[in-house]
């Protein structure tokens, strides 16, 4: 090791523990206050005691969310609505979602997004479902539950380079290092063809990615809800005479209807607000790119703000009806309870 | 395996019985060599991640991993290049540091904030309560994109009515506080949210009993309420360790600009482009930002799908 990396690797030491040390200091500042707070608070006696109560722990959540989500949205609202400068932006009225849904680059982008949301999250439940119904089977079911599940630990990054290492691609006449790649020649296909530069077919391997991560979800919520049927419905079933696969779809199904719906449409959220997979893969290039992308793209890469908010609100109505349904269903189950 | 399907079908009154005569239908061989089947593909891209970092450069440019199986070859030299790298433009030891810096305060600030209100919504009952919980609650619907441009042009200029400074720039740059306070904003609905519905389940009799003992809220909270949270609060802090961890786009959005601030899905989302075909380094790489997630997943497995199951099943 030579003289200069191993100063360069004390400096990056003695900088991470300043950094660290920042990070402890905040942590403890900032609970050290909160204990002070209660202890003063605490002593607060008459007419000001409830609201100061009320105030100091409802508060802070209460002002975050309207510095972070509720005005910004507002703010959004507006600069959709303005042009491209950041500062004194003329007011266009509505000509950024003429340009979202007239642009040829942008209409691909929504076509894509819609695909995704079809796509991947019907797989990915179909998939989770199947798997929470035939695991309970296994002798080693929580091993298998684990490995399946495990993607949902990975970040969306870290899940596009393992999956654009299955993808790479070389030259048919040298060794192959992508697994699609080599399987597809020992199958028979002499010459694939460059994975993620092969339109329409990358948006698909794209997709694989998201669906390799949500089945895991998909099948850990579904076979909590399948356990939760109560027994006397199948049993009243059996009487009747249902068993085996018409047990299944006509009793079964129907009772984790709601699970099915909700695992879906989460889902699909997620797959709305698809961005880290699309950027760390193809970088939205080559036919790939969908709207979070688009948004990201437009709002601080191109600095057209008034685009990107406008393509944030499209993506804000997407998702709006599909959570507006996940809460409705809440809704529905804390009046039954 | 099928002397349990015989047995299920001659005594069918318990509901055990019940379950498994529906698993008949599926149940063969075939649905065996599926699952294992699915299993292993759902495992082998991971495996190859793995199996990559630990391989010399030469091995990596040369051949496809599983040819290890024939010419075992392993080593650790690209954790050390990748890690401590040669020039600090390409080391990713301070955005494993930033990483770190970024998740601790993100979780307990959330956690903290959220618990607060959970306890001051369920039980400081006051007029509109329930409405201000069901706004935060609605709060999901609104996608962080919504808030990501003016969030950032608030922390870069302040709030100026005209030219009228209200609140003034907080010059952020190179700090972590904005990607700290960002995560818990975005972070607070699903967290007040599944902290709510812990919390207001809890006894009615104990609060009552500790109120007319002459306990003020605040000693309610920390005497009673966060050591009978803790199985709600860690669920949630596993939710919100790996959400920090794992994000991309927040991250970009307010820490893009530098490197004192980047965490590592950043900084690799960078090297994908700048390693280009040194595979060994960034699956190495990848790794290091995996593990992390790994370890916290599988001791706190437990945990975590109870987190997910009271998000996403029942209220």
């Amino acid at each position: 090791m030579s003289a200069s990396h191993a100063l360069l690797t004390a400096s990056t030491f003695s900088d991470s523990v300043g950094k660290l040390s920042q990070v402890v200091v905040a942590v403890v500042v900032f609970f050290a206050a909160l204990l002070l707070i209660f202890f003063l608070a605490g002593r607060a006696t008459g007419r000001f005691q409830r609201p100061l109560t009320v105030a100091i722990f409802v508060g802070p959540a209460i002002v975050l969310l309207l510095i972070g989500l509720v005005i910004p949205s507002f703010r959004t609202f507006y600069l959709s609505l303005h042009g491209a400068p950041a500062l004194h932006a003329p007011y266009v009225g509505f000509k950024n979602y003429g340009f979202a849904f007239t642009d040829p680059a942008t209409q691909s982008v929504l076509l894509n997004t819609l695909l995704w949301i079809i796509v991947a999250p019907i797989v990915a439940t179909g998939l989770g479902l199947l798997i929470a119904i035939v695991v309970d089977r296994m002798k080693n079911q929580s091993l298998v539950k684990s490995l399946i599940f495990m993607p949902m630990a990975i970040s969306f990054v870290g899940a596009s380079i393992i999956w654009k290492y299955v993808y790479d691609f070389k030259e048919s006449s040298q060794p192959q290092d992508g697994l699609l790649s080599q399987v597809v020649i020992f199958l028979g296909w002499k010459h694939p063809p460059n994975w993620l530069l092969t339109h329409p077919l990358n948006n698909f391997l794209l997709m694989v990615i998201l669906i390799w991560i949500e089945v895991g979800f998909a099948m850990v919520v579904l076979s909590a809800a399948i356990k939760a049927v109560p027994d006397e419905v199948i049993e009243a079933a059996r009487v009747d005479g249902a068993h085996g696969f018409g047990l299944f779809s006509k009793i079964q199904i129907p009772m984790i209807r709601a699970t099915l719906v909700v695992v879906l449409t989460t889902i699909m959220i997620a797959t709305l607000k698809i961005f880290d997979i699309v950027q760390t893969t193809t970088g939205g290039n080559f036919g790939t790119n969908v709207l979070a992308n688009a948004m990201y793209q437009n709002a601080f890469v191109t600095d057209n703000t008034g685009r990107g908010a406008a393509l944030a609100l499209i993506l804000f109505l997407g998702v709006l009806p599909l959570v507006g349904y996940n809460v409705l269903q809440l809704k529905k189950e804390r009046a039954n309870r | 395996m099928s002397a349990e399907v015989v047995e299920a079908k001659r005594v069918p009154s318990t509901g055990a019985a019940a379950a498994k005569d529906i698993r008949t239908a599926f149940s063969s061989k075939w649905a065996s060599i599926f699952i294992i089947a699915f299993t292993v593909i759902w495992t082998i891209p991971t495996v190859g991640l793995l199996v990559t970092s630990l391989r010399p450069a030469k091995d990596v440019a040369d051949s496809g991993w599983w040819t290890v199986i024939e010419h075992p070859h392993f080593t650790f030299s690209n954790y050390n290049t990748v890690l401590f790298g040669k020039g600090s433009t390409t080391a990713i030891f301070p955005y494993v540091i930033n990483s770190i810096a970024i998740t601790i305060p993100a979780t307990l600030i959330t956690l903290a904030i959220a618990t607060m209100a959970a306890y001051g919504l369920a039980w400081v009952k006051f007029k509109g309560s329930d409405t201000v919980f069901f706004i935060i609650f609605a709060l999901q619907v609104v996608p962080l994109q919504m808030s990501l441009i003016p969030l950032l042009r608030f922390y870069n200029l302040g709030v100026h009515i005209g030219s009228v400074p209200i609140f003034p720039a907080l010059h952020l740059g190179g700090k972590y506080y904005p990607v700290w306070v960002s995560h818990t904003m975005f972070g607070l609905p699903l967290a007040v949210f599944l902290l709510h519905n812990f919390i207001s389940q809890l006894p009615e009799d104990m609060m009552e009993a500790a109120r007319v003992d002459g306990a003020n809220h605040f000693r309610i909270f920390r005497q009673i309420v966060l050591p009978l949270s803790t199985p709600a609060i860690a669920a949630f802090a596993i939710f919100q360790f790996l959400w920090v961890w794992n994000d991309l786009l927040v991250a970009l959005t307010f820490a893009g600009g530098t490197p004192k601030v980047l965490p590592l899905t950043g900084r690799l989302e960078q090297l994908v482009g700048q390693y280009g075909a040194n595979w060994q380094l960034l699956t190495a790489g990848a790794f290091i930002a995996l593990i992390i997630p790994l370890i916290v997943f599988f001791s706190l497995q437990r945990y975590f799908v109870r987190g997910l199951l009271a998000g996403s099943v029942k209220g």
